[in-house]
């Protein structure tokens, strides 16, 4: 392997717990797009261009995307039920 | 259970999966060791027998077409489960009641800045001759219709994130996006299908296989490839339509 690899797969290997230990869902979106770019960059190293594109299109964007989506409608629906409960 | 017999217990589950992983370590063969000969096999014929330079996208939608027939249609049936999770309740309820509600939630708008206003506008042309490119073009280099896809499905949000609500909302609410949708899923299937009129097992290469490199070759790989693109971009925009529709509508003032 060379040096290249050993790298990215030194800092999947950093990032992976980074997404783990982050507890508030907001700040967990964003490392794990992060990590996603991360898997992406190291299926691109190990030349695998087609699953890099995949990873990166999903991992790193539509991944998070639907999950920042979900996060949105929960908070917004729980803001309707309070003010329904005040009422 | 305490919290140092929970410790204790870790330690000793660690330590077994620990042996284990080490056991399991010992024998692998070294790194890029393929003993398959089918990928080796494949690797060989591909171009001559299908005339695609990309040959995880022939055998994605060639060789192994009927696996991505299958999970096209997972895809499409979980974006049809969110769709009815998600349906728009009867009977709403009053004028009056909209009214407050849009008054009291404008209060969470952010003002957006200049800067990604401009920036987001640009990236929209870019990205949809991106997205149409990489689906147009998945038989001859990586990527393929899915890839593709997804980006043409995230060009609405970059509009959204320029600040261009109203546009947004024409083209997420678009009839297009869910002939696309559907189209695509069963475009797929039309494709294999029609191999059983000439003949042929489901599935089968049966349109000309053109030039090899050229972007109209490798029969229906480039057609499957352009379908599971348009199915791809419906999904993924009608996902967005049913999370964004509400707050849309309160940004545009729009009686529902």
């Amino acid at each position: 392997m060379t040096l290249l690899q050993w790298t990215i797969l030194l800092l999947v290997a950093v990032v992976a717990p980074g997404v783990v230990l982050s507890r508030d869902p907001k700040e967990q979106v964003v490392t794990l797009s992060f990590y996603g770019l991360l898997c992406g960059l190291m299926f691109f190293i190990f030349q695998a261009p087609d699953v890099a594109l995949s990873q990166i299109t999903i991992g790193a964007v539509m991944l998070p995307l639907m999950i920042m989506l979900a996060l949105t409608k929960m908070r917004r629906q729980n803001i309707r039920r309070k003010r329904e409960a005040k009422r | 259970m305490s919290s140092r017999s929970r410790v204790v217990l870790f330690l000793v589950s660690a330590a077994g999966l620990a042996a284990i992983f080490a056991w399991g370590f010992r024998d692998l063969p070294p790194m890029g060791d393929y003993r398959g000969p089918y990928g080796y096999a494949l690797t060989q014929v591909a171009v001559y027998e299908r005339h695609a330079t990309d040959v995880v996208n022939a055998i994605n939608y060639d060789y192994r077409g009927f696996d991505t027939l299958e999970e096209e249609f997972i895809l499409f049936a979980s974006v049809m489960g969110v769709l009815l999770i998600f349906r728009p309740a009867k009977g709403g309820k009053g004028d009056d009641d909209e009214k407050k509600k849009r008054q009291t939630q404008i209060d969470d708008d952010l003002p957006i800045s200049d800067s990604l206003r401009v920036s987001m506008q640009g990236m929209a042309g870019i990205m949809i001759v991106f997205g149409v490119y990489i689906a147009a073009h998945g038989q001859l280099t990586p990527g393929g219709g899915f890839q593709g896809g997804v980006i043409l499905a995230s060009v609405p949000l970059v509009v959204y994130l320029s600040g261009n609500w109203r546009a947004f909302e024409q083209i997420i609410s678009n009839p297009l996006v869910k002939i696309a949708e559907c189209g695509g899923a069963a475009g797929y299937a039309v494709i294999g299908i029609s191999a059983l009129f000439f003949g042929a097992h489901f599935l089968t290469n049966i349109v000309p296989l053109g030039v090899t490199g050229d972007p109209f070759s490798a029969g229906t790989i480039a057609l499957i490839s352009l379908s599971v693109g348009a199915e791809v971009t419906g999904g993924f925009v009608l996902l967005m339509h049913v999370y964004l529709q509400e707050i849309i509508e309160e940004r545009l003032g729009k009686k529902s």
